[in-house]
C-alpha cells in the first residue's frame, strides 16, 4: 500500500486524515492502529533483545545466544514462558484494583505513539497539540503503578509505588521545560511540525534540553540508573512483588514500552525524526529509535544506582533551575535574534549548556549541604 | 511523631527481615533492621546458618587432615586460612620451614589477596546498583588467578596447598611464566576499573561520607583489616607482626582518612597494587631447594598453646591451638576476621538509609563461612 | 576548582564501557567448546591400583572424612596381605588428595575428569575393580609427575584472550 509522499517543507493543512489518503477516515484509522500495535509489540521484543545483548557484550560475555539465530527468538521465548505461568493474586488484594492496574499502565504507553510521526503526514492523528497530548498522557501510566503497589496488599509495594509516583511528579517538570524550548524553536506543538522546522537538528540547537529531556525521561520509566523502584539489591522488588504470569509481563512491557517510546519522542523532538538522505523515512526513524535506546542501556550498564533522596534532590536542586534558565535563554534568543544564522546559536548554546553544568555542579549540594558532589 | 507545619502525623517505627536468603551475595546473613520510613535505626543481626561445627571437627581430625577443613572456613580466600593454621601448628612444634616454601607461601597468599580483593570490590559495587558490570570485569581478574592456582594445587576453590612445614607440591615448570604474564596484564586492569567507577558522581554520592566508622571505635572493637585501615588505623601485621618473610619485601600500606564506605573501597584498590609489587620482588628471588620440611605426616606436636595470626585479605585471621601431644588437636579456636568486623556493622548504619545499608554492609566485606564456621 | 567532577567521571565510566562492546567477550560455549583442565586436576574419582597396593591402609588413615574402608587378609602362601575389599565411597569424599598424597607406593591416583554424575547415591559408593583406571576413567597428575606430563596443557585465560593495550 504506497503512500504518496510530499517531501517538501510546507504546511500540511491541519486534518486528521491527509488528503491523499485513499479510502478514508476509517481505512486510515484501521491501518494505522494495526501498524501502531505491531510496531510497538515488535519493537519492544527487538528493545528486550538489544538490551540483554547489548548488555552482555559491555560486559565482556555474550548476551543469549541459543534460542534461534544469534538469540533473535529470546523474547519470544519469554513471552511464552511468562504466559505460561500461573497467576496468582493475593488473598488480601483488591481484586478489580489488582487486575485494573497493569492494563492502566500500559496503555498509555501504547497510545504515546499515536501523535509520532513515522514519515510526512503518517501518523494515526495529525493534532495541533501533539507534544501536549504526548505529556499528558504518560502522566496516566503512574496511576497505574500506584494502583499496583495499593492493590497487592504489601507493605514494601506500597512503599515502592509511592517513592515511584514522587519521584514521577518530580521529574515531570524538568521534562516539560525543557520540551519547551524545543516547541519554541520549532513555533508549533504539532510534532510533525516539529521535524519538519528542523533543518537543522535541535540536538545542536539545544544540547541542554536534550540531556535535561535524557534525564528525566530516564527517570519517569524507571530506568537506570535511576531504578530503584525496581531494585533488587533491596529490599523491595518493587511495585510488581505480586503479580505473576500475564500481568507481569505487562509492567515488563510497559517498562520497554516507555522505554522505546521516551526514545521515539527524543527522535522527533531533537533528532529530526524521519529527516535523512538515502533510507526510506521510517526506517530512518528506526534506526534514531533504537541508537537512542542504545544509548540508554549504555547508561545502564555503566552507572550505579542514585538513592531515594538524592534522585529527589537531583529533579529539584539541579535539572529544574538548569531547565528554567535553559527556557529563558531559548526564548531570549528567539525574540531578540529570530533570523539568527543556526550555526553562530549552536555555539553559543553549546558554550552555555557547558558553563552552566560546570556552575550548577560546584553549587549543588545533597543532604542539607553536607556533602557536595 | 512526625510534625509539618500544622498537621501531626503519628508514626511509628517498623521491623524489617532482611531474610537469610539475600539478594545481594554475601551468604546467609539475616538482620532484622527497624526502620521509620527509609531510616534505620537500629538492626539485629542473627546468623548461625551456616555453622558446620569446623572447631569441634578439629579435634577429630588429624592436624593435616584439618587442612582441607581450614579451606572451608573463609571460602574466598583459602590460601590465607591453610596459611594460618599451617603458621600456628609450626610454631607449636618448632618447625622451620625451607626457603623456597617461604617464597611461594608469600607468592601465593598475595595471589589470594588480589582474588579476594576482585570479589569484595565487585559485589561492593554492584550492591551500589552497578548492574554487576564492575562484577563481571572483575571476575575475569579472578578467573586467571584461578587458573594459576589450579595450575598447582588442582583445584579452584578448596587448594588444600600448605602443609605443616612447606607446601605440599613445588610449582610447576609454567607457573611463573604465567604469572609474569599474569602480571603483564593486571595493573591495565586496574586502571581500567578505576576509569569506570572511581570518579563516578553517582557512586560518590552514594558512598562518601556513608557509614563512617570512627578511628576510636575501630580500635575498641577490635577491628582489623581494609575496614580499620579505612579508618585511619595504619596496622597492618604484616609490618607490625611480620610473619613469613614480609620483612624483606618493600610495600607501602595505604590507609583511609574518613572511614566511609569510600575509604574502604578505595584501600581495597590500592592493596591489589601493593600486592602486585610484592609478588614482583618475590617473583625475582625465589631460590630452588625443597619445597617440604621433613614432617611425619600424623605430626605429634609436643603439649602446649600456641597462637598465630596472619594478615589474611579481610583482617586479621588467627588461630588458637591447644595440643596435648596426640595426633589431633586438643582444641582448635579460630579467630573469625568477618564476625568481628560485622560487631561494628550496627554503629555503622544508625541513621542511613535502607539503600545505605546494603551498601555499608557491602564494604565490610565478610563471608559467612567464616562468621559461622 | 577541581574541573575532573563535574560530568568526567560519567563519561570516562561510559567509555570504558563501550570499549568492552568492541572487544571479543571472554565467554567459553560449554558443550561445543572446553577448556583443557589442570594437569593436577583432583577429579570426583578415586584411581586404585591393585598391583601396587599392599593393603597397608595409610590412605585410610590419612582421610579426614574416613570414606575408604580396607580389609585384608593375610595370604600365607604367598606372604603378603592380600586386600579382600578396598571400598570408596565418593559421597563423602572430598577430594582433598590426601590419600594419594599419603600413599607410600604410589598405588592411587586422583581421577581426571569431572562429569561423572551418578543417578542413585548407591553408585557413589564403588569398590575394587570399579576403581581400576581405565580409558574413561583416567588418572590426573596430581602427586604423579610422570602422568602430569603426558597429559594436555592447560587452558590459561591469560594466554587465551590477550586485551590489546596501548
Amino acid at each position: 500500500m504506497a503512500i504518496v509522499d510530499s517531501m517538501n517543507n510546507t504546511r500540511l493543512p491541519m486534518q486528521v486524515t491527509p488528503a491523499d489518503w485513499p479510502g478514508g477516515y476509517w481505512w486510515h484509522w484501521l491501518f494505522f492502529t494495526v501498524i501502531l500495535i505491531v510496531f510497538v509489540l515488535v519493537m519492544v521484543m527487538g528493545a528486550i533483545y538489544i538490551e540483554r545483548r547489548g548488555l552482555g557484550r559491555m560486559q565482556s560475555r555474550l548476551g543469549p545466544n541459543r534460542v534461534g539465530p544469534f538469540g533473535l527468538l529470546q523474547p519470544v521465548a519469554d513471552a511464552i514462558k511468562v504466559l505460561l505461568k500461573e497467576n496468582i493474586v493475593p488473598n488480601s488484594a483488591d481484586k478489580v484494583v489488582h487486575w485494573l492496574a497493569p492494563i492502566i499502565a500500559f496503555v498509555p504507553a501504547m497510545m504515546i505513539f499515536a501523535v509520532v510521526p513515522f514519515q510526512n503526514g503518517a501518523l494515526l492523528a495529525d493534532l495541533n497539540i501533539g507534544i501536549l497530548y504526548v505529556i499528558a498522557i504518560s502522566s496516566v501510566s503512574t496511576i497505574g503503578v500506584f494502583m499496583a503497589g495499593w492493590g497487592s496488599s504489601n507493605k514494601y509495594s506500597l512503599l515502592g509505588a509511592m517513592r515511584n509516583v514522587a519521584a514521577v511528579v518530580s521529574y515531570e517538570i524538568p521534562l516539560v521545560l525543557a520540551v519547551i524550548g524545543v516547541v519554541l524553536m520549532a513555533g508549533s506543538l504539532s510534532l510533525n511540525q516539529i521535524v519538519l522546522k528542523q533543518d537543522i537538528p535541535f540536538i545542536l540547537l539545544q544540547p541542554l534540553g536534550f540531556l535535561l529531556f535524557f534525564a528525566a525521561g530516564c527517570a519517569e520509566i524507571n530506568r537506570s540508573p535511576f531504578d530503584l523502584f525496581e531494585a533488587d539489591q533491596e529490599l523491595v522488588a518493587g511495585f510488581h512483588t505480586e503479580y505473576s504470569g500475564m500481568k507481569f509481563a505487562m509492567f515488563y512491557l510497559v517498562e520497554y514500552g516507555e522505554a522505546i517510546a521516551m526514545s521515539a519522542i527524543i527522535t522527533t523532538l531533537f533528532l529530526s525524526g524521519w529527516r535523512g538522505p538515502l533510507l526510506p523515512p521510517w526506517l530512518w526513524f528506526i534506526l534514531k529509535t533504537l541508537i537512542i535506546f542504545f544509548l540508554m542501556v549504555w547508561t545502564r550498564t555503566t552507572f550505579p544506582r542514585a538513592r531515594i533522596d538524592q534522585l529527589m534532590a537531583l529533579a529539584w536542586k539541579f535539572l529544574f533551575p538548569l531547565a528554567l534558565i535553559n527556557l529563558f535563554i531559548t526564548a531570549i534568543q528567539i525574540l531578540v535574534w529570530p533570523d539568527a544564522l543556526p550555526w553562530i546559536l549552536i555555539f553559543i548554546n553549546i558554550a552555555i549548556m557547558v558553563i552552566l553544568i560546570l556552575l550548577w555542579s560546584k553549587f549543588f549540594k545533597l543532604g542539607w549541604g553536607r556533602i557536595e558532589v | 511523631m512526625t510534625t509539618t507545619g500544622e498537621i501531626t502525623f503519628k508514626t511509628e517505627p517498623f521491623v524489617l527481615n532482611f531474610g537469610p536468603v539475600h539478594p545481594s551475595t554475601h551468604g546467609v546473613y539475616r538482620m532484622r533492621a527497624t526502620l521509620d520510613g527509609e531510616v534505620v535505626l537500629d538492626i539485629e543481626p542473627v546468623f548461625g546458618y551456616l555453622h558446620r561445627g569446623i572447631e569441634k571437627l578439629a579435634e577429630e581430625r588429624t592436624y593435616t587432615g584439618f587442612i582441607p577443613l581450614t579451606d572451608r572456613l573463609d571460602y574466598i580466600s583459602p590460601m590465607s586460612n591453610n596459611l594460618g593454621y599451617c603458621l600456628a601448628v609450626e610454631k607449636l612444634a618448632g618447625i622451620k620451614v625451607p626457603e623456597r616454601a617461604e617464597y611461594i607461601r608469600v607468592i601465593m597468599a598475595e595471589l589470594q589477596r588480589l582474588a579476594n580483593h576482585c570479589i569484595a570490590v565487585g559485589s561492593f559495587l554492584s550492591d551500589c546498583g552497578a548492574m554487576f558490570t564492575p562484577f563481571m570485569y572483575m571476575f575475569r581478574e579472578r578467573e586467571k588467578i584461578l587458573d594459576l592456582f589450579d595450575m598447582v594445587c588442582g583445584g579452584r576453590l578448596t587448594y588444600n596447598y600448605m602443609r605443616i612445614g612447606g607446601v605440599s607440591q613445588d610449582i610447576p615448570d609454567e607457573f611463573l611464566p604465567a604469572l609474569q604474564k599474569f602480571m603483564g596484564t593486571m595493573p591495565g586492569m586496574i586502571e581500567e576499573w578505576e576509569n569506570l567507577l572511581k570518579q563516578n558522581e553517582i557512586l560518590l554520592a552514594r558512598t562518601k561520607g556513608v557509614g563512617i566508622l570512627p578511628r576510636e571505635m575501630a580500635i575498641n572493637c577490635g577491628i582489623s583489616g581494609p575496614v580499620a585501615r579505612g579508618s585511619g588505623v595504619k596496622w597492618d601485621l604484616r609490618k607490625a607482626d611480620p610473619y613469613c618473610i614480609y620483612d624483606r619485601f618493600e610495600f607501602d600500606i595505604p590507609t583511609g582518612e574518613v572511614g566511609d564506605c569510600y575509604d574502604r573501597y578505595r584501600v581495597r584498590v590500592e592493596e591489589m597494587k601493593q600486592s602486585l609489587r610484592i609478588i614482583k620482588q618475590a617473583m625475582e628471588k625465589v631460590p630452588s631447594g625443597p619445597v617440604r620440611a621433613e614432617v611425619p605426616h600424623l605430626i605429634r606436636p609436643p603439649a602446649g598453646e600456641a597462637y598465630a595470626h596472619i594478615e589474611a585479605p579481610k583482617g586479621e585471621l588467627g588461630f588458637y591451638i591447644v595440643s596435648d601431644s596426640s595426633i589431633a588437636p586438643y582444641r582448635c579456636h579460630v579467630r573469625p576476621t568477618s564476625l568481628i568486623n560485622l560487631t561494628a556493622l550496627r554503629e555503622m548504619v544508625k541513621g542511613w538509609k535502607v539503600a545505605d545499608l546494603i551498601a555499608i554492609f557491602g564494604s565490610i566485606d565478610i563471608t559467612m563461612g567464616e562468621v559461622d564456621r | 576548582m577541581k574541573f575532573e567532577r563535574y560530568g568526567i567521571g560519567l563519561i570516562k565510566g561510559m567509555v570504558v564501557t563501550i570499549k568492552h562492546l568492541l572487544r571479543h567477550p571472554t565467554v567459553n560455549q560449554f558443550p561445543e567448546q572446553r577448556l583443557n583442565i589442570s594437569r593436577r586436576f583432583r577429579g570426583n574419582e578415586l584411581i586404585w591400583s591393585r598391583e601396587r597396593c599392599t593393603g597397608c591402609a595409610s590412605c585410610a588413615k590419612t582421610c579426614p572424612q574416613g570414606a575408604i574402608e580396607i580389609v585384608t587378609a593375610t595370604n600365607l602362601a604367598d606372604n603378603k596381605y592380600e586386600v579382600q575389599k578396598y571400598q570408596v565411597d565418593t559421597g563423602y569424599c572430598i577430594q582433598c588428595g590426601l590419600c594419594v598424597e599419603v600413599c607410600p607406593y604410589d598405588a592411587l591416583f586422583m581421577g581426571y575428569s569431572y562429569e561423572r554424575a551418578k543417578y542413585r547415591r548407591g553408585e557413589l559408593v564403588q569398590s575394587d575393580d570399579e576403581l581400576l583406571e581405565s580409558p574413561q576413567r583416567p588418572a590426573s597428575g596430581y602427586f604423579h609427575p610422570e602422568i602430569a606430563e603426558k597429559l594436555p596443557k592447560q587452558t590459561l585465560l591469560v594466554e587465551k584472550i590477550v586485551e590489546k593495550r596501548k
